[in-house]
Order: C-alpha cells, then sequence, then structure tokens
C-alpha cells in the first residue's frame, strides 16, 4: 500500500486522502482547528502545518498524500509555530476561559493545553464584537469566534447557509443571514449541525450550562491529542 | 429603489457572478449600499444575502454607511508620499473643511485614504466618485474644490483634470511594433493553433505578472483538461503598489491584448473571456468597451471570427478595491461575484478555475506578448533575454529619477543600465516588484532583470538618500494589513501584530528584545500564511533587517530593560484633549528620572 512518513512513522494512505485523514487513520495526531472530518477542507487557521523534506509546510488538512512523502510534524519548531498561531488567536479575541461555558470543552483551550501554553505572549487586541443573546435557544458571542468557518459549512450543508464570515483582514466577523442580522430572525435551530459544531464557545446551546461540572469537561483529564484519536471529535 | 436595482439586475442578466458590478452601480447611485437593497439583490438573485454583506464589507469602494457625493479617495503609495502627498492631502482636507477619514456633515463630500491606484508616475493621485485625478498639485486641489461646492456633477468637469499620461520613456521589442488589427489571428490561422502553441512555447514566454510560468505549458495543459468549457481571463488588477504598466497596455495597446486572448481562446476551445479590470481603472473601462465593439464590428470578436467559424467574446468586469484579488484564484473568486479569498490548491485554476471550469488566467503583458509571437514568431522573440528569460520585461519605474514612466527592457539588462536611463543619480535603493518585491541597494547594481536573479512583476520604486527607510518599511508593513484577506491566522493576526510591533520600535518604544520579536512574527507569517500576501507581507522588514540591522538597532532604547507595549505619555493625549491642558504636569515620562 502507498504510505507516506510522519516522524518517521510509516503511514498508509488511500488514493485522494489527505495527509491529515491518512494521519488520523493512522492514530497520529495533527493539531487542528478548522479541520473537520464530515467537512470540506478550511485551511484557515494553520495548526496542522507540517514540513515536507523538501523544506516548505504544507498544511495537512488541506494537501493530499502523495507516495514517498516525508514529513515532520511533532517537533520543537512546529509545535512553537503552533503556539504562537494559537496566541494569535487568543490575543485577536476576548477568551476569558474561567467564565466562559465552554470551558474544558472548548477546542482551542484543548490545542491550547497540548502546545503547553502558559501565556498570550503578543499584547491583547481589545476587539469589539458583538454578542447576540436574541435567539431563545442560542446564544452567539462573537467575543470567542475564530473564524474556523465550520458553522459556515455546516449550516451551508443544512441548506439553510445561516452564517457567514464577512469583512476583511483583522476585521472580520461572523454575520447571520437574516434581515435583522439577529439570530432570531434566521432559520437556525438548536438541533442544527451549526449550532453544535463550534469549536470554541462562541456559539453556544443554551439550557446545558453545567451539565457537566467544570473539571470533569472533556479535555480537563484528557489530553486534545488523546481525545481526537479516540473519535469523539468536537462537536 | 426597487426600479433602480431591478434594472440593475436586468442589466446584468440577473447572473450572480457580475455581483461586484450590480454593487457598483449601487454604490454610485445611492453613494452607499442601503441595507434595502442588500434585501432585493439577495431575492432578485436567490443568494443569500449574506454574500451580499460579505462583500460589501470585503471591498474599499462599497460601505453600507453614506459617502459623501462627492467621495474622494487619495492613494497612499509611498510614491505618492514622495510627492508630497501628506502636505496636498492636508490642504484638501483643509479647503474642503473635511477630515481624512469622515464625511462632511452636509454629506456633500467624504475623504479617505486607498491602496496605489496606478498613477505613480504622475501623482500624488486621488479618485473622486471613482475617477482618477492625478498631477495634484494647490492648484488643482483649487479647481476640484470650486468644482464641488459649486456642486458641478463629475461628469462635467474640465476633462485635462482627469487626463492621465502613458509616459513611454523607453520603448523595446513589443511596444515599439505595431500590431496590425487581426494580424496575430490570421497569422495563428494559417500556421494552425497547435503549431501556434508550439510557437508560444518555441518563444520561451513565461508569465509576466511575476510568478514566472511557461505560458505555453499553461496553455497546453488546460487545453488537455477533459472539461470542455473552458475560460480565458486577464489579470488587469495591477495592483502592486508602484506597478503602472498595465494601465499604459490597456490604454494603448487595447487590440494587442484582446487578439492574445483571442487566440489563447481558440487553442484553449474557449468562448468567453474575461478582463478583470482593477475598480482604480475605471477611466479605462468605457475605452476598452469600445475597443471590444470595433473588433466585433471587425469580425475580429463574435460568432464567427474572421469567418474562421470560431465564436468567441470578452467581457470587462470591474473590481471595487482589494490588492489580494491580484492573486489568481482570488482574482477568481471575486469574477464570480464573492470576497477575494485565495482559494487551496490543488487543484490549480488551470483545472479548476472560474465556475470551477478550467481557465487560463495570465497578465495583461504576457496576453500582448503571445499576440506579438503569434504575428512574428517564436525566433523575433526569444532573440531577446537570457537562456533562461527570453523576451523583454516592460517596468513601470517611478521615485526619485529624472524620467518616470515605461521602459521596455530585454531580460538580463543590469539595474544599473535601468537607473541610469530614468535619470536616477542619486540612489539610496531600489524597491524591485513593489512591496511584495526585494528592496535593492546600490551595492547590488550589478544584478540583472531575470526571473532567476532579479524578478519583478514591473514595478520599479526609486528611492534617493533623503528618503527614511524606516517611512518606507512603515508604509508597507501598513499597506499590507489593510489589505490582508483575513482568511488564515498568521497573515490576519500576524500583520497586525507586525504593524504594531514595527510602530513600537519605529516610534522609539522599542526596547532590547523587540528586534528579536519583530524577525520572529514576520517569519512565522512568511513561514505559515495561505497565500502570496502572507508570504511576502514580512518582506519589507526581513529584507530592510538583514540589509541594515544597523539602523534598526539605532531605534531601541538600551536603556529599558523592560518591554514597554504602549506609549505611557501617549495614551494620555486624549484626556489632554479633553481638558484643554497641556502642561508639564499632564505629561508623564515613560521612565521615572533619577
Amino acid at each position: 500500500m502507498a504510505h507516506i512518513t510522519i516522524d518517521g512513522q510509516i503511514v498508509p494512505f488511500e488514493a485522494g486522502q489527505t495527509v491529515m485523514e491518512a494521519a488520523m487513520a493512522a492514530g497520529v495526531y495533527i493539531p487542528h482547528l478548522c479541520h473537520h472530518p464530515d467537512f470540506t477542507p478550511h485551511g484557515s487557521c494553520r495548526q496542522c502545518t507540517v514540513t515536507l523534506k523538501a523544506g516548505w509546510n504544507i498544511t495537512a488538512c488541506t494537501a493530499r498524500a502523495a507516495e514517498g512523502q516525508e514529513i515532520s510534524n511533532n517537533t520543537e519548531e512546529l509545535n512553537l509555530v503552533r503556539k504562537r498561531l494559537t496566541q494569535m488567536l487568543f490575543v485577536e479575541g476576548n477568551h476569558f476561559c474561567p467564565a466562559c461555558e465552554k470551558t474544558g470543552n472548548c477546542q482551542l483551550q484543548g490545542v491550547a493545553y497540548h502546545l503547553n501554553m502558559m501565556s498570550n505572549h503578543y499584547p491583547q487586541f481589545y476587539a469589539l464584537r458583538e454578542v447576540d443573546a436574541t435567539h431563545p435557544d442560542i446564544l452567539l458571542d462573537r467575543n470567542r469566534c475564530i473564524f474556523c468557518n465550520l458553522c459556515v459549512r455546516a449550516s451551508h450543508a443544512e441548506g439553510k447557509d445561516v452564517f457567514a464570515i464577512a469583512g476583511r483582514g483583522i476585521n472580520k466577523h461572523l454575520v447571520v443571514n437574516s434581515e435583522s442580522g439577529k439570530l432570531i430572525d434566521s432559520e437556525l435551530t438548536a438541533d442544527d449541525r451549526a449550532a453544535n459544531i463550534c469549536p470554541t464557545g462562541a456559539l453556544l446551546v443554551r439550557g446545558k450550562a453545567f451539565q457537566a461540572p467544570i473539571g470533569q469537561r472533556r479535555y480537563d483529564h484528557h489530553d486534545i491529542e488523546e481525545v481526537t484519536l479516540g473519535g469523539s471529535h468536537g462537536g | 429603489m426597487e426600479s433602480f436595482i431591478d434594472e440593475t439586475l436586468k442589466k446584468y442578466q440577473h447572473q450572480t457572478t457580475p455581483l461586484l458590478m450590480v454593487l457598483r452601480d449601487v454604490q454610485a447611485q445611492y453613494f452607499h449600499i442601503p441595507k434595502q437593497a442588500v434585501e432585493l439583490i439577495a431575492k432578485g438573485l436567490d443568494i443569500p444575502r449574506t454574500q451580499i454583506v460579505a462583500v460589501v464589507e470585503f471591498y474599499h469602494f462599497f460601505s453600507f454607511e453614506p459617502r459623501g457625493r462627492y467621495d474622494i479617495f487619495l492613494s497612499d503609495s509611498i510614491t505618492d508620499h514622495m510627492l508630497g502627498k501628506k502636505a496636498l492631502a492636508d490642504y484638501l482636507c483643509t479647503k474642503l473643511q473635511t477630515p481624512l477619514g469622515t464625511v462632511r456633515a452636509d454629506g456633500v463630500v467624504s475623504i479617505d485614504n486607498t491602496a496605489c491606484t496606478g498613477l505613480c508616475d504622475q501623482g500624488p493621485a486621488l479618485l473622486v466618485n471613482g475617477y482618477a485625478i492625478g498631477q495634484l498639485s494647490e492648484q488643482r486641489i483649487d479647481r476640484i474644490v470650486v468644482l464641488i461646492e459649486q456642486n458641478c456633477p463629475v461628469t462635467e468637469w474640465d476633462s485635462d483634470l482627469f487626463e492621465v499620461y502613458d509616459n513611454i520613456q523607453q520603448p523595446g521589442l513589443l511596444l515599439n511594433t505595431k500590431l496590425p488589427r487581426g494580424a496575430a489571428l490570421t497569422a495563428a490561422w494559417q500556421r494552425g493553433l497547435t503549431e501556434t502553441l508550439d510557437d508560444i512555447k518555441a518563444s520561451g514566454l513565461r508569465g509576466r505578472g511575476g510568478a514566472g510560468f511557461t505560458t505555453a505549458m499553461k496553455w497546453a495543459s488546460c487545453r488537455a483538461t477533459e472539461e470542455t468549457e473552458r475560460y480565458v481571463v486577464c489579470n488587469a488588477d495591477e495592483g502592486e503598489p508602484g506597478t503602472f504598466k498595465d494601465r499604459v497596455l490597456l490604454n494603448s495597446y487595447t487590440h494587442d491584448i484582446f487578439e492574445g486572448m483571442t487566440i489563447c481562446a481558440a487553442i484553449l476551445g474557449a468562448h468567453k473571456g474575461f478582463v478583470y479590470l482593477r475598480g482604480e481603472y475605471l477611466h479605462l473601462f468605457n475605452k476598452l468597451n469600445a475597443v471590444l465593439e470595433e473588433r466585433r464590428a471587425a469580425g475580429l470578436l463574435g460568432d464567427n471570427i474572421l469567418g474562421y467559424g470560431w465564436k468567441f467574446d470578452i467581457e470587462i468586469r470591474l473590481g471595487a478595491g482589494s490588492y489580494v484579488c491580484g492573486e489568481s484564484s482570488a482574482l477568481l473568486e471575486s469574477l464570480e461575484g464573492k470576497m477575494g479569498i485565495p482559494r487551496n490548491r490543488p487543484p490549480s485554476s488551470i483545472i479548476k478555475g472560474y465556475l470551477a471550469k478550467p481557465t487560463v488566467l495570465n497578465n495583461v503583458e504576457t496576453f500582448v506578448a503571445a499576440a506579438h509571437i503569434a504575428w512574428q514568431g517564436s525566433e523575433w522573440f526569444a532573440s531577446c533575454g537570457t537562456e533562461k528569460s527570453k523576451g523583454t520585461k516592460i517596468l513601470s519605474i517611478c521615485g526619485d529619477c529624472e524620467r518616470p514612466g515605461i521602459y521596455e527592457y530585454p531580460f538580463g539588462t543590469t539595474l544599473k543600465e535601468v537607473l541610469k536611463d530614468c535619470g536616477a543619480d542619486d540612489v539610496l535603493g531600489v524597491q524591485v516588484g513593489g512591496p511584495s518585491g526585494t528592496f535593492v541597494s546600490t551595492r547590488e547594481s550589478d544584478g540583472r532583470l531575470t526571473f532567476e536573479e532579479l524578478s519583478t512583476g514591473g514595478a520599479f520604486i526609486i528611492f534617493n538618500h533623503s528618503r527614511n527607510i524606516f517611512d518606507i518599511v512603515q508604509n508597507f508593513t501598513h499597506f499590507f494589513a489593510e489589505e490582508s484577506c483575513g482568511f488564515c491566522t498568521p497573515c490576519r493576526v500576524g500583520t497586525s501584530l507586525l504593524k504594531k510591533q514595527f510602530d513600537k520600535i519605529h516610534s522609539g518604544h522599542g526596547s532590547a528584545g523587540d528586534i528579536k520579536e519583530l524577525r520572529d512574527i514576520a517569519k512565522l507569517i512568511k513561514d505559515t500564511s495561505h497565500c502570496g500576501l502572507g508570504q511576502s507581507a514580512a518582506e519589507p522588514i526581513l529584507t530592510t533587517l538583514e540589509r541594515y540591522p544597523n539602523l534598526y538597532e539605532r531605534q531601541i532604547k538600551q536603556q529599558y530593560s523592560f518591554d514597554p507595549v504602549f506609549d505611557l505619555d501617549g495614551s494620555l493625549a486624549v484626556a489632554r484633549k479633553m481638558s484643554g491642558r497641556d502642561d508639564g504636569h499632564a505629561h508623564l515620562t515613560q521612565v521615572e528620572k533619577k
């Protein structure tokens, strides 16, 4: 069977598979946030940046596996790059983990733990982001949005197109498809995949707070690597 | 409003792809995009309103907030600054009583900055309701102010205000040769299309946009696709600050471009082509359409080209202010009526381009060269240039020189020769390839213009010794932060962090670790960004850090052992303004005096 190597480990792949798909199937964890096995790869968070032996970087979620590729993944250098990218997400938005209902179940937090992130490193942006609490069943807190596009992709797949990411550069923001721009006037319902797929606490289905006490949540005792490879993907 | 939107949608046959054209018309009519228009367009085109909102917010020339009836955008390229932009902008803002970045209370006028408008050889420049005015001076501004205060429609302003000069200083192989109408097409047909493709291959022609991909290989790959609905797209989104050669080709070599596109279409078997014209070149839009009409009438476009039974036509679509749309896949997204976000590769646009169909996308200059090769043959072209870089390159030269304008050189010409020809005697350095290119010092003036050595899409900005390298780097760094599409983390967040970090050092607040941090952020953006914009956004900093390390070191306050992130005294400026105080006690020093 055709194979690539990741950090020296032989990883078989089937034609058409991405590096990420092949790695996951072989039990090799490559950190990621915008990737979800059920949706078209996006390649925007850049967490899954890996290095080819030829010297350049690719994103594992968008690059097709090719026979003989020799890939570096779990290296000190790449993990520092990933930590810096994660810190960028933390300073760009407003993430106050202790006050967030998603704490312990948050993939951003999980990746930050995994990468041993101990500080924000960069200066905070203190962006003004709008909270939309109009929907009786769903809360949208844009302070926590990391532009992974998963809710956009999920809602598109559901035929509702409730979300889009608008704006340019650092002023990007999530917009809602309703005349008022508010969630309550959109077609989103709490059982939509789009309402449940957010890797952070930007989209929360109401009425579930503290169902699991803090300290007993997904990433509280298990590293995101273990959780991801165990098949219990967030959302 | 219903009837206006209805008519506008009808004008574009209710297609979704010309969404930018629709929105341009709406913006011109209402001086903003009214929310009601979003609803009407969404309904009329049956697309999610979020697509429209996203597009409006993405492009510089669309706005949900009402702009002035005279909407002015000042070109903010480094070359405008070198020609005195700052003082003239202040003069204009004062005369119109409209601070930069605002709309005057009476709604008559609004003034803002925008990226390079492509008039670097005749700046400083501005756009008024989309139309370019160059060679700004106090006298010309006085005239503009009078016209605005008299409420005179822009269409009735004296035409000399809108004059744009070609400034062809040194024509060469291509610019010196007058291509007779249809001559290249006839030659291609007589020789045979496959033979013409072979000839373009033999000529060694490579893409003139900067990347240098072999043109014939691109055309041949596209021709070989299984999917037979194919497209030809001309990239006339010349947004790299300091570049304006396509402006001249579009203005004076229009037929050559269309002829090149038509030959490409015949080789591919494509029936439809587009010119994606940057919004800043609105002044060329009518002219291009008139030439298309002329060619249709002459049987050089349409259902039966030159009687050979070939069907092909071209449509001009305008952008709306976005640098990243010069990137080929972002351009295609924009051409489809979306935000200009570069796509993931593979597949390349050769396989899945416009509307996911096979597409050849080439630079304006590439199509001109292809037309001439089809007419005059490969040897004529390949006799010029070097082994790996055949033919000539057209340069846009501006900045500190006697004769800014258009110069055409065989590949292999040295930087020294170019500088001599344009009358640049006092040279600190040259920005080759614009902000995304390289800052070259005079020590490297033996360097030759080739794809391998000094590769450029055409921008050539010359700086003399009176210029401050830090000001240049700052202008470029701010430019990239402004133009980042925001898709990927390192470019979206990184370019803003880089801007802050650079400004901190530039303003004299940097401490010992700040240069390392600057380099680290720069390297991260370069190594992990999604597209060429991000990968080159840090180049101005990285290349000057390498060439002028002392310059950076001098900016650092060695006495600080800590990292002051903000300017303590500067942060009190608002309080001083509010309290009307400016005495000694209203100021704080960053470090306590011993």
